[in-house]
Protein backbone atom coordinates (compact mmCIF):
# COMPACT_ATOMS: atom_id res chain seq x y z
CA UNK A 1 0.00 0.00 0.00
CA UNK A 2 2.64 2.28 0.96
CA UNK A 3 4.40 1.93 -2.94
CA UNK A 4 1.20 2.93 -4.17
CA UNK A 5 0.63 6.06 -1.94
CA UNK A 6 1.84 9.10 -3.64
CA UNK A 7 0.32 11.77 -1.75
CA UNK A 8 2.53 14.31 0.80
CA UNK A 9 2.76 12.61 4.12
CA UNK A 10 2.24 14.50 7.16
CA UNK A 11 5.72 15.95 8.81
CA UNK A 12 6.36 14.34 11.52
CA UNK A 13 8.73 15.50 15.16
CA UNK A 14 8.94 14.76 18.63
CA UNK A 15 6.51 17.15 19.29
CA UNK A 16 3.66 15.87 17.21
CA UNK A 17 4.68 12.11 17.09
CA UNK A 18 2.19 11.76 19.81
CA UNK A 19 -0.95 12.37 17.86
CA UNK A 20 0.50 10.20 14.84
CA UNK A 21 1.10 7.61 17.39
CA UNK A 22 -2.98 7.78 18.35
CA UNK A 23 -3.78 8.24 15.18
CA UNK A 24 -2.40 4.93 13.96
CA UNK A 25 -4.63 3.83 17.14
CA UNK A 26 -7.66 4.61 15.54
CA UNK A 27 -7.98 7.96 18.67
CA UNK A 28 -7.82 11.69 18.11
CA UNK A 29 -6.20 12.95 20.85
CA UNK A 30 -4.57 16.55 21.55
CA UNK A 31 -2.55 18.61 24.24
CA UNK A 32 -4.92 19.98 26.61
CA UNK A 33 -2.96 22.42 29.37
CA UNK A 34 -2.57 21.29 32.72
CA UNK A 35 -2.74 24.88 34.42
CA UNK A 36 -5.35 26.03 32.30
CA UNK A 37 -7.77 24.19 30.39
CA UNK A 38 -6.66 25.33 27.03
CA UNK A 39 -6.62 22.89 24.25
CA UNK A 40 -4.06 23.21 20.95
CA UNK A 41 -3.37 22.08 17.91
CA UNK A 42 -1.16 21.64 15.77
CA UNK A 43 1.26 20.67 18.55
CA UNK A 44 3.52 22.92 20.24
CA UNK A 45 5.76 23.33 23.51
CA UNK A 46 3.80 25.27 25.19
CA UNK A 47 0.24 26.89 25.81
CA UNK A 48 -0.90 29.68 23.96
CA UNK A 49 -3.33 30.95 26.39
CA UNK A 50 -1.05 30.85 29.37
CA UNK A 51 2.77 30.11 28.08
CA UNK A 52 2.33 26.72 30.76
CA UNK A 53 4.69 24.26 29.51
CA UNK A 54 2.52 21.30 31.35
CA UNK A 55 0.83 20.23 28.57
CA UNK A 56 -0.61 16.70 28.39
CA UNK A 57 -1.85 14.68 25.42
CA UNK A 58 -5.68 13.37 25.92
CA UNK A 59 -8.40 11.84 23.74
CA UNK A 60 -11.00 14.31 22.88
CA UNK A 61 -14.37 13.54 21.36
CA UNK A 62 -13.81 13.48 17.72
CA UNK A 63 -16.99 15.22 17.35
CA UNK A 64 -16.76 18.70 15.69
CA UNK A 65 -18.54 21.13 13.00
CA UNK A 66 -17.43 22.50 9.38
CA UNK A 67 -16.16 25.98 10.38
CA UNK A 68 -15.70 26.29 6.42
CA UNK A 69 -14.25 24.87 3.28
CA UNK A 70 -13.05 25.01 -0.07
CA UNK A 71 -13.05 22.78 -3.10
CA UNK A 72 -9.53 22.73 -4.86
CA UNK A 73 -10.21 22.37 -9.04
CA UNK A 74 -6.67 23.66 -9.27
CA UNK A 75 -4.42 20.82 -8.98
CA UNK A 76 -0.90 21.85 -6.84
CA UNK A 77 0.49 17.91 -6.35
CA UNK A 78 0.17 15.68 -9.30
CA UNK A 79 -1.42 12.84 -6.72
CA UNK A 80 -4.24 14.68 -6.13
CA UNK A 81 -4.63 15.24 -9.98
CA UNK A 82 -7.22 12.30 -10.10
CA UNK A 83 -9.03 13.60 -7.01
CA UNK A 84 -9.96 17.17 -8.37
CA UNK A 85 -12.44 18.75 -7.65
CA UNK A 86 -12.01 17.83 -4.11
CA UNK A 87 -12.73 19.67 -0.55
CA UNK A 88 -10.66 20.64 2.30
CA UNK A 89 -12.87 21.51 5.19
CA UNK A 90 -11.98 23.35 8.42
CA UNK A 91 -13.28 21.21 11.46
CA UNK A 92 -14.10 23.42 14.34
CA UNK A 93 -13.57 20.59 16.94
CA UNK A 94 -15.97 20.34 19.86
CA UNK A 95 -13.03 20.91 21.93
CA UNK A 96 -12.12 24.08 20.59
CA UNK A 97 -9.63 23.97 17.71
CA UNK A 98 -9.79 23.99 14.32
CA UNK A 99 -8.00 21.41 11.89
CA UNK A 100 -7.99 21.36 8.02
CA UNK A 101 -9.21 17.65 7.58
CA UNK A 102 -11.27 15.95 4.41
CA UNK A 103 -15.00 14.37 4.36
CA UNK A 104 -15.76 11.04 3.38
CA UNK A 105 -19.21 10.10 2.49
CA UNK A 106 -20.35 13.04 1.37
CA UNK A 107 -20.65 15.04 -1.73
CA UNK A 108 -19.20 18.54 -2.54
CA UNK A 109 -22.97 19.90 -2.96
CA UNK A 110 -23.65 18.51 0.12
CA UNK A 111 -21.16 20.58 2.77
CA UNK A 112 -22.21 23.10 4.41
CA UNK A 113 -21.17 25.47 7.06
CA UNK A 114 -21.62 24.07 10.58
CA UNK A 115 -22.54 20.63 9.68
CA UNK A 116 -22.00 18.22 12.37
CA UNK A 117 -19.11 15.83 11.52
CA UNK A 118 -17.13 12.74 13.69
CA UNK A 119 -13.58 11.51 13.08
CA UNK A 120 -13.20 8.50 11.19
CA UNK A 121 -9.35 7.10 10.58
CA UNK A 122 -8.22 6.49 7.13
CA UNK A 123 -5.13 3.82 7.14
CA UNK A 124 -3.31 5.68 4.34
CA UNK A 125 0.04 3.68 4.76
CA UNK A 126 1.53 0.75 6.79
CA UNK A 127 2.91 3.35 9.22
CA UNK A 128 -0.17 6.55 8.84
CA UNK A 129 -3.28 7.04 9.47
CA UNK A 130 -5.00 10.79 8.46
CA UNK A 131 -8.00 11.68 11.03
CA UNK A 132 -10.58 12.48 8.85
CA UNK A 133 -14.52 13.44 9.70
CA UNK A 134 -17.43 12.11 8.14
CA UNK A 135 -21.36 13.64 8.61
CA UNK A 136 -22.91 12.84 11.60
CA UNK A 137 -26.63 11.53 11.04
CA UNK A 138 -27.85 11.53 14.86
CA UNK B 1 4.65 63.19 20.14
CA UNK B 2 2.43 62.16 16.94
CA UNK B 3 3.85 61.45 13.67
CA UNK B 4 1.12 63.15 12.08
CA UNK B 5 2.62 65.24 8.90
CA UNK B 6 5.69 65.31 10.00
CA UNK B 7 7.10 63.75 7.21
CA UNK B 8 6.11 63.02 3.47
CA UNK B 9 6.79 60.62 0.24
CA UNK B 10 8.48 62.83 -2.40
CA UNK B 11 9.98 60.44 -4.92
CA UNK B 12 8.48 57.63 -6.80
CA UNK B 13 10.21 55.17 -9.14
CA UNK B 14 8.61 52.68 -11.47
CA UNK B 15 10.01 50.11 -13.68
CA UNK B 16 8.93 48.31 -16.54
CA UNK B 17 6.69 46.03 -15.14
CA UNK B 18 4.14 42.91 -16.22
CA UNK B 19 6.00 39.85 -17.84
CA UNK B 20 9.44 41.29 -18.03
CA UNK B 21 11.56 38.46 -18.53
CA UNK B 22 15.96 38.17 -18.01
CA UNK B 23 16.05 40.22 -15.06
CA UNK B 24 17.37 39.63 -11.30
CA UNK B 25 15.74 41.67 -8.77
CA UNK B 26 18.58 43.40 -8.04
CA UNK B 27 18.35 45.22 -11.63
CA UNK B 28 14.58 46.13 -10.42
CA UNK B 29 15.61 47.59 -7.03
CA UNK B 30 18.00 49.45 -8.72
CA UNK B 31 15.96 50.98 -11.65
CA UNK B 32 13.51 51.75 -9.44
CA UNK B 33 15.69 53.69 -7.00
CA UNK B 34 16.94 55.17 -9.57
CA UNK B 35 13.96 56.51 -11.16
CA UNK B 36 12.64 57.62 -7.42
CA UNK B 37 16.01 59.75 -6.89
CA UNK B 38 15.11 61.36 -10.70
CA UNK B 39 11.18 62.23 -9.35
CA UNK B 40 12.58 63.78 -6.50
CA UNK B 41 14.98 65.81 -7.88
CA UNK B 42 17.55 64.29 -5.46
CA UNK B 43 21.22 63.42 -5.55
CA UNK B 44 22.25 59.80 -5.25
CA UNK B 45 24.34 60.94 -2.18
CA UNK B 46 21.39 62.45 -0.76
CA UNK B 47 20.08 58.94 0.37
CA UNK B 48 21.44 57.99 3.81
CA UNK B 49 18.52 55.42 4.72
CA UNK B 50 17.54 52.53 2.77
CA UNK B 51 14.82 50.06 3.97
CA UNK B 52 13.84 47.02 2.07
CA UNK B 53 11.17 44.60 1.85
CA UNK B 54 12.60 41.52 0.62
CA UNK B 55 11.77 39.50 -2.78
CA UNK B 56 9.92 36.57 -2.05
CA UNK B 57 11.15 34.68 -5.07
CA UNK B 58 15.03 35.76 -5.09
CA UNK B 59 16.02 37.46 -1.13
CA UNK B 60 19.13 37.90 -1.66
CA UNK B 61 18.72 41.57 -2.45
CA UNK B 62 19.12 43.55 1.28
CA UNK B 63 19.08 47.07 2.60
CA UNK B 64 22.80 47.27 2.66
CA UNK B 65 23.54 45.01 -0.46
CA UNK B 66 21.52 47.42 -2.45
CA UNK B 67 23.62 50.30 -0.88
CA UNK B 68 26.45 48.62 -1.85
CA UNK B 69 25.30 48.27 -5.56
CA UNK B 70 24.93 52.27 -5.09
CA UNK B 71 28.10 53.10 -3.67
CA UNK B 72 26.36 54.95 -0.34
CA UNK B 73 27.46 54.44 3.12
CA UNK B 74 24.32 54.38 5.35
CA UNK B 75 23.22 56.16 8.66
CA UNK B 76 20.08 53.95 8.79
CA UNK B 77 18.93 50.38 6.82
CA UNK B 78 16.80 47.33 7.77
CA UNK B 79 14.60 44.92 6.10
CA UNK B 80 11.26 44.35 6.62
CA UNK B 81 9.52 41.17 5.88
CA UNK B 82 5.88 41.69 6.41
CA UNK B 83 4.99 40.16 3.00
CA UNK B 84 2.18 41.90 1.65
CA UNK B 85 2.06 44.44 4.26
CA UNK B 86 5.55 45.86 3.89
CA UNK B 87 5.20 48.39 1.96
CA UNK B 88 2.98 50.56 4.20
CA UNK B 89 4.86 49.35 7.45
CA UNK B 90 7.73 50.67 5.54
CA UNK B 91 6.83 54.03 4.83
CA UNK B 92 6.37 53.99 8.98
CA UNK B 93 9.27 53.19 9.66
CA UNK B 94 11.08 55.75 7.72
CA UNK B 95 8.82 58.14 8.88
CA UNK B 96 9.76 57.30 12.23
CA UNK B 97 13.86 57.30 11.26
CA UNK B 98 13.43 60.78 9.58
CA UNK B 99 11.89 62.09 12.44
CA UNK B 100 13.93 60.99 15.33
CA UNK B 101 17.16 62.30 13.37
CA UNK B 102 18.17 58.81 12.62
CA UNK B 103 18.42 59.78 8.58
CA UNK B 104 17.39 62.80 6.19
CA UNK B 105 16.37 60.50 3.11
CA UNK B 106 14.91 57.45 3.58
CA UNK B 107 15.00 55.45 0.32
CA UNK B 108 12.39 52.44 0.71
CA UNK B 109 12.27 49.97 -2.32
CA UNK B 110 10.43 46.25 -3.29
CA UNK B 111 10.63 44.18 -6.35
CA UNK B 112 8.46 41.00 -7.40
CA UNK B 113 10.21 39.13 -10.23
CA UNK B 114 7.46 36.46 -10.07
CA UNK B 115 6.23 36.11 -13.33
CA UNK B 116 9.84 35.09 -14.90
CA UNK B 117 11.37 33.70 -11.83
CA UNK B 118 13.16 30.72 -12.05
CA UNK B 119 12.66 28.34 -10.46
CA UNK B 120 8.84 29.88 -11.21
CA UNK B 121 7.12 31.51 -8.35
CA UNK B 122 4.84 28.65 -7.80
CA UNK B 123 7.15 27.33 -5.47
CA UNK B 124 6.32 30.05 -3.14
CA UNK B 125 2.79 31.09 -3.53
CA UNK B 126 1.93 27.58 -3.59
CA UNK B 127 3.54 26.22 -0.64
CA UNK B 128 2.70 23.50 1.00
CA UNK B 129 1.31 23.68 4.68
CA UNK B 130 3.05 20.71 6.22
CA UNK B 131 0.33 18.48 7.70
CA UNK B 132 -2.26 20.05 5.51
CA UNK B 133 -0.75 19.02 2.27
CA UNK B 134 -1.49 15.69 3.22
CA UNK B 135 -5.15 16.30 3.04
CA UNK B 136 -4.58 18.26 -0.21
CA UNK B 137 -4.63 21.47 1.14
CA UNK B 138 -1.91 23.95 -0.77
CA UNK B 139 -1.61 27.46 -1.38
CA UNK B 140 -1.85 30.80 -0.22
CA UNK B 141 -5.06 31.00 -2.49
CA UNK B 142 -7.50 28.47 -0.90
CA UNK B 143 -6.60 29.88 2.80
CA UNK B 144 -7.90 32.91 1.28
CA UNK B 145 -10.91 31.07 0.06
CA UNK B 146 -11.55 29.46 3.52
CA UNK B 147 -11.90 32.98 4.88
CA UNK B 148 -14.02 34.10 1.87
CA UNK B 149 -16.41 30.89 1.99
CA UNK B 150 -16.80 31.66 6.02
CA UNK B 151 -18.09 35.48 5.32
CA UNK B 152 -20.21 34.86 2.92
CA UNK B 153 -21.79 32.13 5.16
CA UNK B 154 -21.54 35.07 7.93
CA UNK B 155 -22.71 38.17 6.52
CA UNK B 156 -24.33 36.55 3.21
CA UNK B 157 -22.18 38.58 0.75
CA UNK B 158 -22.11 36.86 -2.63
CA UNK B 159 -19.67 35.55 -5.81
CA UNK B 160 -21.11 38.65 -8.02
CA UNK B 161 -20.50 41.10 -5.13
CA UNK B 162 -16.94 39.76 -5.36
CA UNK B 163 -16.83 40.37 -9.14
CA UNK B 164 -17.80 43.47 -8.85
CA UNK B 165 -14.67 44.56 -7.55
CA UNK B 166 -12.92 42.66 -10.38
CA UNK B 167 -15.28 44.36 -13.29
CA UNK B 168 -14.34 48.25 -11.26
CA UNK B 169 -10.81 47.42 -10.95
CA UNK B 170 -10.43 46.41 -14.47
CA UNK B 171 -12.42 49.33 -15.92
CA UNK B 172 -9.45 51.51 -13.65
CA UNK B 173 -6.72 49.72 -15.37
CA UNK B 174 -8.00 49.81 -18.92
CA UNK B 175 -7.50 53.79 -18.23
CA UNK B 176 -3.91 52.95 -17.10
CA UNK B 177 -1.23 52.60 -19.88
CA UNK B 178 0.90 50.77 -17.83
CA UNK B 179 -1.75 48.05 -16.55
CA UNK B 180 -0.89 44.37 -17.33
CA UNK B 181 -4.78 43.49 -17.86
CA UNK B 182 -6.48 46.35 -19.94
CA UNK B 183 -9.22 44.28 -21.74
CA UNK B 184 -13.13 45.10 -19.78
CA UNK B 185 -14.51 42.10 -18.29
CA UNK B 186 -18.09 42.15 -17.15
CA UNK B 187 -20.05 40.38 -14.57
CA UNK B 188 -20.23 37.03 -16.81
CA UNK B 189 -16.93 36.82 -17.50
CA UNK B 190 -16.60 36.80 -13.71
CA UNK B 191 -18.66 34.37 -13.54
CA UNK B 192 -17.60 32.39 -16.25
CA UNK B 193 -14.13 32.28 -15.74
CA UNK B 194 -12.59 28.85 -14.50
CA UNK B 195 -12.43 28.16 -10.91
CA UNK B 196 -9.54 28.02 -8.82
CA UNK B 197 -10.17 27.32 -5.85
CA UNK B 198 -14.18 27.65 -4.86
CA UNK B 199 -15.44 30.13 -4.41
CA UNK B 200 -12.63 31.82 -6.24
CA UNK B 201 -12.65 31.76 -9.43
CA UNK B 202 -9.57 32.76 -11.93
CA UNK B 203 -10.91 36.55 -11.90
CA UNK B 204 -11.05 36.73 -8.02
CA UNK B 205 -7.31 36.58 -7.98
CA UNK B 206 -4.57 38.64 -8.49
CA UNK B 207 -2.04 38.59 -11.05
CA UNK B 208 1.65 37.30 -11.34
CA UNK B 209 4.11 39.82 -11.83
CA UNK B 210 7.53 41.02 -12.43
CA UNK B 211 8.54 44.86 -11.58
CA UNK B 212 10.22 46.65 -9.01
CA UNK B 213 8.93 49.95 -7.33
CA UNK B 214 10.81 52.34 -4.92
CA UNK B 215 9.95 55.74 -3.00
CA UNK B 216 11.58 58.44 -1.09
CA UNK B 217 10.51 59.84 2.54
CA UNK B 218 11.52 62.68 4.15
CA UNK B 219 11.16 65.43 6.33
CA UNK B 220 8.15 67.69 5.76
CA UNK B 221 10.46 70.53 6.20
CA UNK B 222 12.42 69.09 3.37
CA UNK B 223 9.98 67.72 1.36
CA UNK B 224 8.70 71.65 0.25
CA UNK B 225 11.80 72.53 -1.48
CA UNK B 226 12.17 69.34 -3.72
CA UNK B 227 10.56 68.94 -7.71
CA UNK B 228 7.13 67.11 -6.75
CA UNK B 229 4.38 68.52 -4.45
CA UNK B 230 4.99 66.40 -1.07
CA UNK B 231 2.65 64.51 -0.12
CA UNK B 232 2.35 64.10 3.80
CA UNK B 233 2.27 61.29 5.65
CA UNK B 234 -1.31 62.16 8.02
CA UNK B 235 -1.32 58.72 9.88
CA UNK B 236 -0.50 55.28 10.00
CA UNK B 237 -1.54 52.03 11.78
CA UNK B 238 -0.98 48.12 12.14
CA UNK B 239 -2.82 45.61 13.31
CA UNK B 240 -2.21 42.02 12.90
CA UNK B 241 -3.99 38.83 13.56
CA UNK B 242 -2.74 34.81 13.80
CA UNK B 243 -0.38 34.25 10.74
CA UNK B 244 -2.60 31.06 10.66
CA UNK B 245 -6.29 32.10 9.76
CA UNK B 246 -7.80 28.47 11.23
CA UNK B 247 -6.29 29.88 14.80
CA UNK B 248 -8.25 33.04 14.75
CA UNK B 249 -11.08 32.94 16.55
CA UNK B 250 -12.91 35.73 14.19
CA UNK B 251 -11.95 35.05 10.70
CA UNK B 252 -14.05 37.80 9.19
CA UNK B 253 -12.44 40.64 10.71
CA UNK B 254 -9.11 41.72 9.33
CA UNK B 255 -5.74 43.87 10.64
CA UNK B 256 -7.56 46.28 8.97
CA UNK B 257 -9.99 47.28 11.77
CA UNK B 258 -7.32 47.51 14.15
CA UNK B 259 -4.29 49.18 11.63
CA UNK B 260 -7.61 51.42 10.62
CA UNK B 261 -8.58 52.87 13.59
CA UNK B 262 -4.75 53.44 15.06
CA UNK B 263 -4.24 55.64 11.60
CA UNK B 264 -7.66 57.72 11.58
CA UNK B 265 -6.86 58.47 15.21
CA UNK B 266 -3.33 59.58 14.34
CA UNK B 267 -4.44 61.65 11.22
CA UNK B 268 -7.28 62.94 13.05
CA UNK B 269 -10.22 62.23 10.51
CA UNK B 270 -12.23 59.42 9.76
CA UNK B 271 -13.64 57.78 6.78
CA UNK B 272 -15.55 60.28 5.45
CA UNK B 273 -12.88 62.84 4.95
CA UNK B 274 -11.62 60.47 2.75
CA UNK B 275 -11.22 61.20 -1.12
CA UNK B 276 -9.74 57.63 -2.39
CA UNK B 277 -8.50 54.48 -1.15
CA UNK B 278 -5.57 51.72 -2.17
CA UNK B 279 -6.73 49.02 -1.01
CA UNK B 280 -4.73 45.47 -0.81
CA UNK B 281 -6.76 43.57 -3.20
CA UNK B 282 -4.81 40.12 -3.77
CA UNK B 283 -8.14 38.34 -3.42
CA UNK B 284 -11.40 40.28 -4.82
CA UNK B 285 -13.48 39.58 -1.59
CA UNK B 286 -10.45 41.29 0.66
CA UNK B 287 -11.65 44.99 -0.74
CA UNK B 288 -15.24 44.85 0.99
CA UNK B 289 -14.00 43.22 3.72
CA UNK B 290 -11.19 45.86 4.53
CA UNK B 291 -13.60 48.52 3.79
CA UNK B 292 -16.03 47.68 6.35
CA UNK B 293 -13.07 46.97 9.46
CA UNK B 294 -11.93 50.33 8.04
CA UNK B 295 -15.59 51.66 9.08
CA UNK B 296 -16.49 53.12 5.21
CA UNK B 297 -19.61 50.94 5.67
CA UNK B 298 -21.23 48.76 8.69
CA UNK B 299 -19.75 44.97 8.92
CA UNK B 300 -21.38 43.12 6.53
CA UNK B 301 -22.21 45.80 4.34
CA UNK B 302 -19.13 45.68 1.75
CA UNK B 303 -20.51 43.22 -0.73
CA UNK B 304 -23.95 45.82 -1.22
CA UNK B 305 -21.12 48.70 -1.13
CA UNK B 306 -19.01 47.39 -3.68
CA UNK B 307 -21.98 46.49 -5.73
CA UNK B 308 -23.61 50.10 -6.34
CA UNK B 309 -20.54 51.38 -8.07
CA UNK B 310 -19.38 53.58 -5.09
CA UNK B 311 -15.59 52.51 -5.42
CA UNK B 312 -14.91 52.89 -9.30
CA UNK B 313 -14.20 56.44 -10.42
CA UNK B 314 -16.95 58.74 -10.41
CA UNK B 315 -18.63 56.85 -7.35
CA UNK B 316 -18.00 58.60 -4.01
CA UNK B 317 -14.59 56.50 -3.15
CA UNK B 318 -12.73 55.72 -5.72
CA UNK B 319 -10.42 52.79 -4.89
CA UNK B 320 -7.83 50.82 -6.92
CA UNK B 321 -7.97 53.73 -9.47
CA UNK B 322 -4.69 51.91 -11.47
CA UNK B 323 -6.85 48.79 -11.73
CA UNK B 324 -4.72 47.28 -8.21
CA UNK B 325 -3.49 43.79 -7.82
CA UNK B 326 -6.35 42.12 -10.14
CA UNK B 327 -5.05 44.11 -13.18
CA UNK B 328 -2.55 46.93 -13.11
CA UNK B 329 0.16 44.14 -11.82
CA UNK B 330 0.90 42.21 -8.56
CA UNK B 331 4.26 44.46 -6.82
CA UNK B 332 2.36 43.87 -3.65
CA UNK B 333 1.56 46.92 -1.53
CA UNK B 334 3.66 48.95 -3.51
CA UNK B 335 1.15 49.71 -6.45
CA UNK B 336 -1.12 51.09 -4.04
CA UNK B 337 1.30 53.49 -1.92
CA UNK B 338 2.42 55.12 -5.77
CA UNK B 339 -1.08 54.96 -7.33
CA UNK B 340 -2.62 57.26 -4.06
CA UNK B 341 0.30 59.69 -4.15
CA UNK B 342 0.01 59.99 -8.05
CA UNK B 343 -3.62 61.12 -7.18
CA UNK B 344 -2.89 63.47 -4.58
CA UNK B 345 -0.29 65.05 -6.85
CA UNK B 346 -2.88 65.23 -9.41
CA UNK B 347 -0.83 63.28 -12.32
CA UNK B 348 -3.30 60.51 -12.82
CA UNK B 349 -4.87 61.91 -16.57
CA UNK B 350 -7.83 59.95 -17.88
CA UNK B 351 -8.11 58.59 -14.07
CA UNK B 352 -7.72 61.48 -11.91
CA UNK B 353 -10.13 61.32 -8.90
CA UNK B 354 -10.89 65.18 -9.20
CA UNK B 355 -10.24 66.79 -5.88
CA UNK B 356 -8.33 64.12 -3.89
CA UNK B 357 -6.89 65.65 -0.96
CA UNK B 358 -6.59 62.33 1.05
CA UNK B 359 -5.72 58.92 0.43
CA UNK B 360 -5.76 56.06 2.14
CA UNK B 361 -3.30 52.94 1.43
CA UNK B 362 -3.41 49.60 3.32
CA UNK B 363 -1.59 47.05 2.70
CA UNK B 364 -1.90 43.33 4.19
CA UNK B 365 0.21 40.14 4.34
CA UNK B 366 0.20 36.45 4.35
CA UNK B 367 -3.33 34.94 4.78
CA UNK B 368 -4.82 38.52 6.19
CA UNK B 369 -2.05 37.58 8.58
CA UNK B 370 -0.62 41.12 7.99
CA UNK B 371 -1.98 44.62 7.85
CA UNK B 372 -0.94 48.11 7.57
CA UNK B 373 -2.45 51.51 6.78
CA UNK B 374 -1.09 54.99 5.68
CA UNK B 375 -3.16 57.85 5.32
CA UNK B 376 -1.86 60.14 3.11
CA UNK B 377 -2.78 64.26 1.96
CA UNK B 378 -1.74 66.52 -0.49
Amino acid sequence: MSEEYRKPLPNIDDTSRPYWEAARRHELVLQKCRDCGHYRYPAGATCPHCLSDKLEWVRVSGLGTIYTWTVFHQVYHPAFAQDAPYAVVAVELDEGPRMASNLVDCKIEDIQVGMPVEVVFDDVTAEITLPKFRPRTS
Amino acid sequence: MTLKDKCAIVGLGYTPQGKVPGRNAMSFYLEASKNALSDAGLNIRDIDGILVQPCLTDPRVTAFGLAEEMGLDLRFGADQQLHGASSCAIIQHAAMAVDAGLCDYCLCAFAEVSRSASPPAGIVYQMAGGTNAAYGMFGVAASYAMIARRYMHEYGVTSRQFGAVAVTFRKHASLNPIAQMREPITIEDHQNSRWVVEPFHLLDCCLISDGGRALIVTSAERARNLKQPPVYIMGMGQGHPFNDPLKRQILTVSGAAESGKTAFSMAGISPKDVDMCAIYDAFSFVVPMQLEDLGFCGKGEGGAFVEEGRIALGGELPTNTSGGLLSEVYIQGWVGTHEAVRQLRGDCDERQVPGAEIALVTSSGGVLSTHTTVILRK
